[in-house]
């Protein structure tokens, strides 16, 4: 079938055969684990075949953390290489690869599952619904996901890593100049999860102009839900964009089109264009979301509610019309002429009016609060002036002119580290030390989440700082070395050292996770926060089917108010319905099957195996057509026992709020 | 919830219709010894149609009964598409880059 065999296991190189047999214990632990500990059915059942939003969500989380820590080793190996002038740990062209793996895995596989994760958890519980819209589609999308995730992962071990930076910029990223199969799997893998995010997007809209709760207008929506919204939107605009760029991308590689090449009447910098088109929308589809999770946690840990509630919803669906227009930013040294590289500077620049306005009514919700520094609230705190300095640094590379001095260096690559970090990250961090509870019934240890807070930003600033000033000094981006007569080096030092801490940081989240695990107390407050929005009236963990009776909403911060009027744990039992709730299905886990196999195959370019796999994808679509399973419903008396471990734990209560 | 079990008959008109302008498309671009522009026009005039067609037999786009939302859907879809379309072919005609 064409499959050159030499060419898919990469050898030599210690790190890689190392990296290989780590794998491959990896698989037989787990392997070997399930069938000892005999979970193989329990797996099946809970979690591959899951439909429930929170059991997605969580494994969109535990494969963000997973991403991050793949994607984090890629930065440390950077750091390493580029600690000293003329270092020979990497050579050139696998520093190439590590950059592009880098770079893919920490926007693609990381930041957007940890966010979609946590909106998956959230965003039905914050409008009271009992699920996602399209719950099956919803695994579909997690396992569409993974699958071009794990395709994506195995690059570095099998047939080599794509090499052309996650822009993949032609022509450096076609045939011509880089005939490996690496750069298949950055056209393969990304569609395969791109397909994925898109559903996502589709779910989520539906999901919240469809499914609220009775009352809830949409300027009555929890700041978390209006992003996600909004976000979701922005997804559908923009990534049937990447979508179509990289099937020309496929068709140049795999069957010589010449889309973007520089011969036969091709454009390479159509590609750039492209690219950007999603891309630039791709950063506020990561972004947003992290706003919602700020003005959750800001109006929680005030006590107050959110400031400006209004104009932060103005600023979010401006922030997502500018996002469409500003893509020319990224390649100003293209030179388009003055008139185009005059109106992207004036869009871009815009974009920090709403940006502003966002930040300033997060200080405003500040003032006069009672703040409580809980670990999510640190993360709050530390993201407004980190991002501030993201910001700023933002304007400057926005005017056309300046940029041409910064492009291509590491002043550019310490910016979008300083937007997306304190953007993203300690978003996502503030998001899982706030909404723990929610997910798994027991909290994360706050004492350790302090020391992951401190180092994780202190290494932060630590490793990112330097670069402006090595920017400055005109050290590029994506070089492997760099000489001592440069000048460089003390900078470049100081940069590596701040990584080691940053990824102490890291490590100690990770021991809080199994810490928490294995001590933390059990039996926790349903809303061991005090917060003010619906998804903390359900149990802690969620029931499976989210709320025995859908809750009314009169109010913005509704729960807060029904607290005040004591309405929260009383339940009237003959309000109980019972509930009707989606099936389980094992066709999402198929299809991801079917699409990693139809994938590799389409990798190696063996494309008789790959249309005999891509029949099993439309055997998928054909029975799903005729699956006329509509689900199941849940008893009224299982509902009141439910209700009645966890309404009356009187007593039990435990607040950890220091 | 209830299946309706009528005849998708919109569904596979809009299919076969939708193939039938695809195929024109191509005939029109690899076989017609026209010139290039003549080309450009009639299978972008054939992509308007094709999505028209289908906005109007896969879309529900007359089935809504939210007449304003409907409304709000088209114009965010033309303002995306005029982004993407117009946006690119200006920045990539104008300036050095073209030349």
């Amino acid at each position: 079938m064409g499959i050159k065999w030499n060419e898919i296991f990469v050898g030599g190189d210690p790190l890689l055969v190392g990296s290989q047999i780590a794998i491959v214990l990896t698989v037989v632990a787990i392997v070997v684990g399930l069938t000892y500990f005999k979970k193989w059915g329990w797996l099946w059942r809970e979690w591959l075949t899951t439909v429930d939003h929170k059991k997605i969500g969580i494994m969109y989380i535990l494969s963000g953390v997973l991403m991050f820590f793949r994607g984090g080793m890629d930065g440390l190996l950077m750091k390493a290489q580029t600690a000293r002038p003329e270092m020979n740990f990497l050579d050139a062209q696998h520093y190439n690869e590590i950059f592009t793996t880098h770079g893919v895995i920490m926007i693609l596989f990381m930041a957007m599952p940890f966010l979609i994760g946590l909106m998956n958890v959230v965003v039905p519980l914050q409008i009271g619904a009992r699920d996602v819209a399209f719950p099956q589609l919803n695994a579909l999308s997690f396992w569409l996901f993974f699958s071009g995730a794990m395709l994506f992962n195995i690059s570095f071990v099998v047939g080599g890593s794509p090499d052309a930076g996650w822009t993949s910029y032609f022509p450096l990223a076609g045939k011509e100049f880089s005939p490996g199969i690496g750069n298949n799997y950055y056209a393969i893998a990304l569609q395969i999860a791109g397909l994925g995010t898109l559903m996502t997007g589709i779910n989520f809209i539906v999901t919240i102009l469809k499914m609220r709760a009775p009352g809830m207008t949409l300027m009555k929506m929890p700041m978390f839900t209006w992003t996600t919204f909004i976000t979701s939107i922005i997804i559908v605009a923009a990534f049937p964009i990447f979508t179509v760029a990289l099937a020309l991308m496929t068709f140049d590689r795999l069957y010589g089109t010449h889309f973007f090449t520089l011969s036969s009447g091709g454009s390479d910098m159509l590609w750039a264009n492209l690219f950007w088109l999603w891309g630039h929308p791709e950063v506020y589809i990561v972004i947003l979301p992290a706003f919602g999770i700020f003005s959750e946690v800001i109006a929680t840990f005030s006590r107050k509610t959110l400031f400006g509630y209004t104009s932060m919803v103005v600023s979010i669906v401006g922030i997502a019309f500018l996002s469409m227009i500003v893509w020319v930013h990224h390649f100003y040294t293209m030179d388009a002429g003055p008139a185009v590289n005059s109106f992207f500077s004036i869009t871009t620049m815009l974009i920090a009016v709403p940006t502003g306005v966002k930040i300033f009514n997060w200080l405003f919700t500040m003032r006069k609060g009672r703040i409580q520094f809980t670990t999510a609230m640190l993360w709050a705190l530390a993201f407004v002036p980190n991002f501030v300095i993201g910001g700023v640094t933002g304007v400057m590379l926005a005017m056309a002119a300046a940029d041409f001095q910064y492009h291509n260096t590491l002043f550019l690559v310490a910016h979008f580290h300083y937007v997306l970090i304190p953007g993203v990250v300690f978003a996502v961090f503030a998001g899982l030390y706030y909404w723990w509870p929610k997910m798994f019934g027991f909290m994360l240890n706050e004492k350790l989440g302090k020391y992951h807070f401190w180092l994780f930003t202190i290494g932060f600033n630590v490793t990112f700082m330097p670069m402006f000033f090595l920017g400055l000094k005109g050290a590029v981006r994506r070089a492997y070395t760099y000489s001592a007569e440069s000048g460089f080096a003390p900078l470049f030092l100081v940069s590596a050292i701040g990584s080691i801490i940053l990824a102490i940081g890291f490590a100690v989240f990770c021991y809080n996770i199994y810490w928490s695990f294995r001590y933390a107390k059990r039996n926790v407050f349903h809303d061991p926060w005090d917060a003010r929005t619906l998804e903390w009236m359900t149990a802690s963990p969620v029931q499976f089917y989210n709320f025995a009776v859908v809750p009314e909403v009169k109010q913005l911060d509704a729960f807060w108010h029904m607290k005040k009027r004591g309405e929260t744990l009383t339940l009237k039992e003959s309000d109980i319905k019972k509930i009707h709730m989606p099936s389980n299905s094992g066709l999402p886990f198929y299809m991801a099957v079917v699409f990693g196999i139809t994938g590799f195959f389409l990798v190696f370019e063996a494309h008789i195996a790959a249309a005999v796999a891509a029949i099993g994808i439309v055997v998928g679509l054909i029975i799903r057509s005729f699956d006329y399973n509509d689900g199941y419903y849940v008893s009224v008396d299982e509902i009141k026992e439910t209700e009645r471990t966890w309404r009356n734990v009187e007593g039990g209560t435990e607040n950890h709020v220091g | 919830m209830e299946h309706k079990s009528k005849y998708p008959v919109s569904h596979v008109v809009g299919f076969l219709f939708s193939l039938v302008l695809t195929f024109v498309a191509v005939f029109v671009a690899l076989k017609m010894n026209v010139s290039y522009t003549i080309v450009m026009w009639i299978i972008g005039s054939l992509a308007v149609l094709q999505a028209g067609l289908q906005l109007f037999m896969f879309m529900h786009v007359t089935e809504g009964e939210d007449g304003k939302t409907n409304v709000i859907n088209m114009a965010y879809a033309a303002f995306v598409a005029i982004v993407i379309v117009a946006g690119s072919i200006w920045v990539l005609t104008s300036g050095h880059a073209a030349h």
